[in-house]
């Protein structure tokens, strides 16, 4: 209790009829990286506002580093950073100019101003750019900037609201591996949210947010420890009856979907050769592989994360990037 | 302390980027000569009235602190919509979210406000010879404080306005309403001591009169006998120092009503 940063009671925010946050409870510790997961319109962004002060709450309380965001919103101010999901730089300024801003406007003291722009800068890798107007900025570059001003302050909570989105997958494990190396350093506790996995999967814990109610809250292993195993995914030459077979031959509850089938099993390395013994239909293919917080959010809500599937081809690669580089450990 | 860093930070931006608008800078130049020729020389003729009025002054004597009212009234309480141009484009958070007041940012964006429409006024008095006109230091020196204190006001005007009208066409058709009437129901173009009853009293309540009286009164007292005070109050002639007072109080009025609309966003 006296370790939480962020203490989140009862929290109801309706805009009209719409219910964007209903009733949602939580605490994050001091030093911890906390995630919010779920897809767009789920409500992360309306919850992230509140606790930012930029929006007021329906009802409940939220206190941030101590602070009550209503009644003290000065003070939760100050003890924390935002990086928005919209733009929110001043592009007719160059880089420094928008820095030098956020550094006097967040009262940074002079003597360590134009050390730590400079720190922060290299860090995105704009310091080159850093006297460019940033309308002459690419997305991904202005996405950098934003962040880069965000940790300038060096700030008790990090809120990071969906920071990476299209950004390419190489900026983005860089920044992530910043974030994490500050958290580590300055003990900054980081909120973020996002609908890309592996970027949730950096988070110590990790709530599951849809329709503005948490569904979920846990570690991230204990969260994939939920679905119970391994997933087995098959295709055959007839699905329908090679389902009916896993059923009544290993009493396994199967799923079939115009892919092929899938189920759940424990220790599926083992599995696969039982299976490919006695099952009569003949089959093509058999993929196995470990749990994913997608299949987390599909067995506490019911439904897929995401209609559109834009993001999954970039999720892969950088997850393979991150293995080859002996970085997975960290980040699991 | 904090506070004040907070104030100057949002000043300077707002100088940063009007001296970096190179276009804008040479419109600031250029537009009070464009004011002096096309009003000066066009409506002169049919001000003959003015003329007859005193041997001292002319019509674009007369016209030319007229002219400096009207482009400081403009550039002041346009200058708002950069508050609707920030909301529009996300910087606007990143001042909301930051820990200096409400109060700190709208004074800010008012100080800033006005020290851009009093250089623009002042680029107007760099013409002065071309309408005759003749500044000595102890008139100057007014001048840029009055400019000032009316530039002060007027911006807050135009918070005021921003921080409840959320789109830049709603902002300009407000504006538009708003910016004829404080121009043309003033002494700036013409003289109003001749004007019906009712429109006399509108003429008073405008808080533009004043501003124009004021600096009227400061621009022709080098002439002989100077500028007779005209603008009548309660059966009273409204000395400068009294309109600089009257302006004073306006600018306490909407300074705090700016603060507060703008304090109460989310």
């Amino acid at each position: 209790m006296n370790n939480s940063i962020i203490e989140v009671e009862h929290l109801v925010k309706k805009f009209g009829d719409l219910v964007a946050v209903d009733d949602i409870n939580f605490h994050v510790e001091k030093g911890e990286a906390f995630g919010f997961l779920g897809p767009n319109g789920a409500g992360k962004t309306t919850t992230i506002s509140i606790l930012c002060t930029l929006l007021k709450p329906t009802s409940g309380t939220v206190t941030l580093n101590g602070f009550n965001v209503q009644r003290q919103a000065h003070q939760a101010r100050r003890s924390l950073g935002l990086v928005f999901q919209d733009p929110s730089l001043d592009i007719r300024l160059t880089a420094l100019q928008n820095l030098k801003f956020h550094a006097h406007i967040y009262g940074i003291p002079r003597r360590v101003c134009n050390s730590r722009i400079e720190d922060v800068l290299k860090m995105v890798q704009l310091w080159d750019r850093r006297n460019d107007d940033v309308k002459n900025f690419s997305g991904g570059m202005r996405r950098r900037l934003e962040i880069a001003r965000g940790l300038l302050h060096y700030p008790q909570v990090l809120f990071l609201d969906e920071p990476t989105l299209g950004l390419d997958p190489q900026t983005r494990f860089h920044i992530w591996d910043y974030v994490l190396e500050l958290k580590h350093r300055e003990n900054i506790t980081i909120f973020l949210t996002t609908h890309y996995m592996d970027e949730a999967n950096i988070a110590d814990r990790i709530a599951i947010i849809d329709n503005g109610k948490i569904v979920a809250l846990d570690t991230p292993q204990a969260l994939k420890n939920m679905v119970g195993g391994d997933i087995i995914t098959l295709k055959t030459d007839d699905n329908h009856t090679a389902r009916e077979e896993i059923i009544t031959l290993f009493g396994i509850e199967a799923k079939q979907d115009r892919d092929g089938i899938s189920f759940e099993t424990a220790n599926g390395e083992e599995f696969i050769p039982k299976l490919t013994h006695d099952l009569n239909t003949n089959v093509i293919s058999i993929g196995l592989r470990r749990p994913t917080l997608d299949d987390v959010f599909l067995k506490v809500t019911g439904h897929e994360m995401r209609e559109e599937n834009g993001g999954e081809a970039v999720d892969k690669r950088i997850w393979t990037m991150r293995q080859a580089g002996g970085r997975a450990g960290r980040f699991h | 302390m904090n506070e004040l860093r907070g104030v100057y930070i949002i000043w300077y931006r707002d100088l940063l980027r009007f001296w970096r608008d190179r276009i804008r800078l040479f419109t600031a130049f250029i537009q009070p000569l464009f004011f002096l020729i096309i009003f000066g020389t066009g409506l002169s003729s049919s001000m003959a009235l003015v003329s007859q009025q005193s041997e001292d002054y002319d019509y674009i004597q007369f016209m030319f602190p007229g002219v400096i009212a009207m482009i400081v009234l403009f550039t002041a309480i346009m200058w708002g919509i950069s508050i609707v141009w920030d909301r529009e484009f996300g910087f606007l958070k990143e001042v909301l979210v930051a820990p200096v007041s409400r109060v700190s940012v709208a004074i800010g964006k008012a100080l800033g406000g006005a020290t851009i429409a009093t250089i623009q006024g002042t680029m107007m008095l760099v013409f002065a010879p071309i309408a005759g006109v003749n500044l000595s230091m102890t008139q100057v020196i007014p001048l840029l404080i009055l400019m000032f204190i009316i530039a002060v006001s007027l911006t807050s005007m135009g918070i005021l306005v921003a921080s409840r009208v959320k789109t830049m066409e709603s902002f300009q058709i407000v504006m538009q309403l708003l910016l004829f009437p404080l121009l043309f129901i003033s002494p700036a173009l013409f003289p109003v001591d001749q004007l019906p009853a009712w429109l006399g009293w509108m003429v008073r309540v405008n808080p533009v009169s004043y501003a124009v009286d004021s600096l009227r009164q400061v621009v022709l007292s080098h002439t002989e006998g100077g500028y007779p005070a005209t603008l009548e109050l309660f059966g009273h002639n409204m000395s400068v120092a009294e309109d600089a007072l009257v302006i004073l109080l306006f600018g306490v009025i909407m300074v705090t009503l700016a603060v507060r609309s703008f304090g109460r966003q989310e």
